[in-house]
């Protein structure tokens, strides 16, 4: 998919997709957009937009269960994910 | 500006499981078909279901479509109707092969037939030995299936309409349902849908609870439209609870823990399951150990600084055990709980999880307005899924019969709709003064002002019916519930968005969603007050015993003045003898 510039920074349609089959992903996605987005690179927010087009199953994988992604590039996002605060 | 119109065949209020495979049927028979989601398709909340689906194939045990049919009377603790049971059972091999055929990667066996597992609750020869009944893709189930069917109605040209969000149903001066009024959710903007047919695919209601481990969606939009429309919800107080989520979190930690030696604890450190449940202990049935975990937070022996949960140890076996037998518990204490689970106890305490009621449809998806057993249907609405009650759950879901229902009832309502468009193809006039209503519904939340926030008083909701109506049910807490519900319902006038543009509102849609579940919650806590007796997943411990001899009926709730009705259980299958009640033993 094509990124543009204005897909970053409407939060509200984040918060909107961040929206998802899962109950975990609801929680940990909608508390990493509210505690860590705002302050991350251009270039990991045009990750985490990309994250957020990948099915439930895989997005669970890499943020809830550690596996590891096969795109490196997306380590350093799931990293962030995976140390947001949500318990 | 001039409200925007579309016409179709067929409009399908929702796009997990059933409102997919509906449009599947509908759209292979080139009607013209409308999917409406307020989300993506693909993440609707049978992604998550990753069990898997029961059909009798015996690719791997002996099995019948009869025994299913047993286990599952058995199951919904005799208040499943028999007919539709019968139905669903039967149904269940055509259902399972169309989805082989149309992709779905089942798990295969050696001999290339699809591979079943065996799973709580299946039996061979009507009780006997354990059966293998449920068909899975690997541990992704739920989503193989969406993905397949959402990509065959690419193909077959169904129409979405993503991300936005059903108002409210529109009826003809006749009351006959004509479309619904919806709401694009990235623009604000209004569209009015109007269809011949209509069916509801909405899916579950667990958000009405505090502690639940549905997702955000699951917030009943379809089952309080169908109230507000006049029309009754049946059986809603059978609510499925699993006695351990995350506590004030709700995600499942599996069963599969307390299996391999984990046990619960409260305050004190005191095994209490041993007091509830001396043989049994940490492994006795659901209902039972969530019970038992909420009288142990009642009775003030609850953990942590509010007292409101308990705990689930496992940090007695080692590392390696948790690591090779309970993969994920790990990752997902650490995430959501704080806490290591090979260091210190899981916070845990009853999630909601499944709703057996919903609306009440015959075998064939229509839905059934009155409370009179006579065959009567509303002509061209439809509903199907969680969000319907055909009845095949009665008052408990087996396991892997959740799938099996929305696939099964979604593909036999798409059949029936196009045997109605046939003979019923042509658009009614519908009622200026419905869409005025519905209209209005969407006006009322520009009221500028200080009030109370969407989120205030949907956390005193949920906290409300967790408390009031959820595992523990005697008559004077339950009759203070639905008095607080009722308040509740009051101080929904006095709540005012704190956003009120127009593209992505969340805060809008959230509060439509407040509205669904507050209608929805009290046709909960009124069924739940008053069935006096305990069945299934209804458990009363003021009324202790099942009771046959008056309650084997089913409840209807209607929204004006919380009417309830009841009708009889249809214990007459289509071909063959009835199952008669008995005590459930497993």
């Amino acid at each position: 998919m094509v990124i543009q510039d204005s897909d970053l920074t409407n939060i509200e349609r984040l918060r909107w997709q961040c929206r998802r089959g899962m109950l975990e992903l609801d929680v940990l996605l909608e508390a990493f957009l509210e505690q860590r987005y705002v302050a991350l690179s251009p270039r990991l927010k045009r990750h985490f937009v990309q994250l957020l087009e990948f099915p439930d199953p895989v997005i669970h994988a890499w943020c809830v269960q550690g596996q590891r992604p096969e795109d490196e590039e997306f380590a350093e996002l799931i990293s962030s994910i995976r140390a947001t605060s949500v318990a | 500006m001039a409200l925007e119109k579309q016409r179709f065949d067929t409009l399908i209020l929702g796009a997990g499981g059933a409102g997919l495979n509906a449009a599947l049927q509908l759209a292979n028979a080139n009607l013209k078909v409308a999917v409406v989601s307020k989300v993506f398709p693909t993440r609707s909340h049978t992604v998550a279901a990753q069990g898997g689906v029961n059909a009798a194939l015996a690719n791997v045990l002996p099995d019948n479509w009869h025994w299913h049919m047993f286990d599952t009377v058995k199951g919904s603790d005799y208040l499943g109707d028999q007919d539709a049971i019968e139905y669903m059972c039967r149904e269940a091999i055509p259902t399972v092969y169309e989805l082989e055929h149309n992709g779905v990667p089942f798990s295969r066996l050696t001999n290339g037939k699809i591979y079943q597992r065996a799973f709580g609750g299946q039996s061979q020869n009507f009780g006997g030995e354990q059966a293998a009944r449920t068909c899975a893709a690997a541990d992704r189930t739920g989503h193989a299936i969406l993905h397949t069917l959402y990509q065959q109605n690419i193909r077959a040209k169904t129409h979405f309409y993503d991300e936005y969000f059903a108002v409210d149903l529109i009826k003809d001066k006749e009351g006959i349902v004509v479309g619904a009024l919806v709401l694009n959710i990235a623009t604000g903007e209004p569209l009015l849908i109007e269809s011949t047919t209509t069916l509801l695919a909405t899916g579950g209601c667990g958000q009405v609870f505090r502690t639940t481990s549905n997702a955000h969606i699951n917030t009943g939009d379809g089952m309080a439209m169908v109230l507000r429309a006049g029309l009754p919800l049946m059986d809603m107080e059978f609510f499925q609870f699993h006695p351990t989520g995350i506590a004030g979190k709700g995600m499942l930690i599996t069963e599969g823990v307390r299996g391999e030696g984990g046990y619960l604890i409260n305050k004190d450190g005191d095994r209490f399951m041993e007091k509830y449940a001396p043989n049994a202990k940490d492994l006795a049935s659901r209902d039972v150990v969530s019970r038992s975990i909420v009288t142990e937070v009642r009775d003030g022996h609850g953990c942590g600084p509010e007292a409101d949960h308990v705990m689930l140890k496992v940090n007695h076996l080692s590392e390696d055990v948790i690591a090779k037998r309970l993969p994920g518990i790990r990752e997902s204490s650490r995430i959501f709980a704080g806490v290591d689970p090979v260091k210190d106890p899981i916070p845990v305490f009853p999630t909601a999880h499944y709703v057996m009621g919903g609306i009440p449809t015959d075998r064939f998806g229509r839905v059934m307005p009155t409370s009179e057993d006579n065959g009567e249907h509303l002509p061209g609405l439809y509903a199907a899924g969680e969000c319907a009650c055909a009845s095949v759950h009665g008052a408990n879901r087996l396991g892997g019969n959740s799938l099996l229902d929305i696939l099964v009832f979604g593909r036999l309502a798409g059949h029936n709709i196009i045997d109605y468009v046939k003979d019923n193809g042509t658009h009614r006039p519908l009622d200026e003064a419905a869409v005025e209503q519905a209209m209005g519904r969407l006006a009322r939340w520009e009221n500028k002002g200080e009030g109370l926030s969407v989120s205030q008083l949907r956390n005193e909701f949920r906290k409300t019916m967790e408390d009031h109506a959820g595992v523990f049910r005697v008559e004077e807490m339950m009759a203070e519930g639905v008095e607080k519900v009722r308040q509740i319902r009051e101080k929904l006038s006095d709540v005012r968005l704190t956003d009120h543009s127009s593209t992505f509102n969340i805060n809008r849609t959230e509060a439509l969603e407040l509205e669904n579940m507050i209608d929805v919650g009290l046709s909960i806590a009124v069924s739940a007050l008053h069935r006096k007796e305990s069945r299934g997943a209804h458990s009363r411990p003021d009324y202790p015993k099942r009771n046959d001899a008056e309650w084997m009926k089913h409840t209807l709730y209607w929204q004006e003045n919380d009417k309830l009705d009841y009708k009889g259980v249809r214990v007459q299958p289509l071909t063959v003898e009835s199952f008669p009640p008995k005590e459930r033993v497993y």
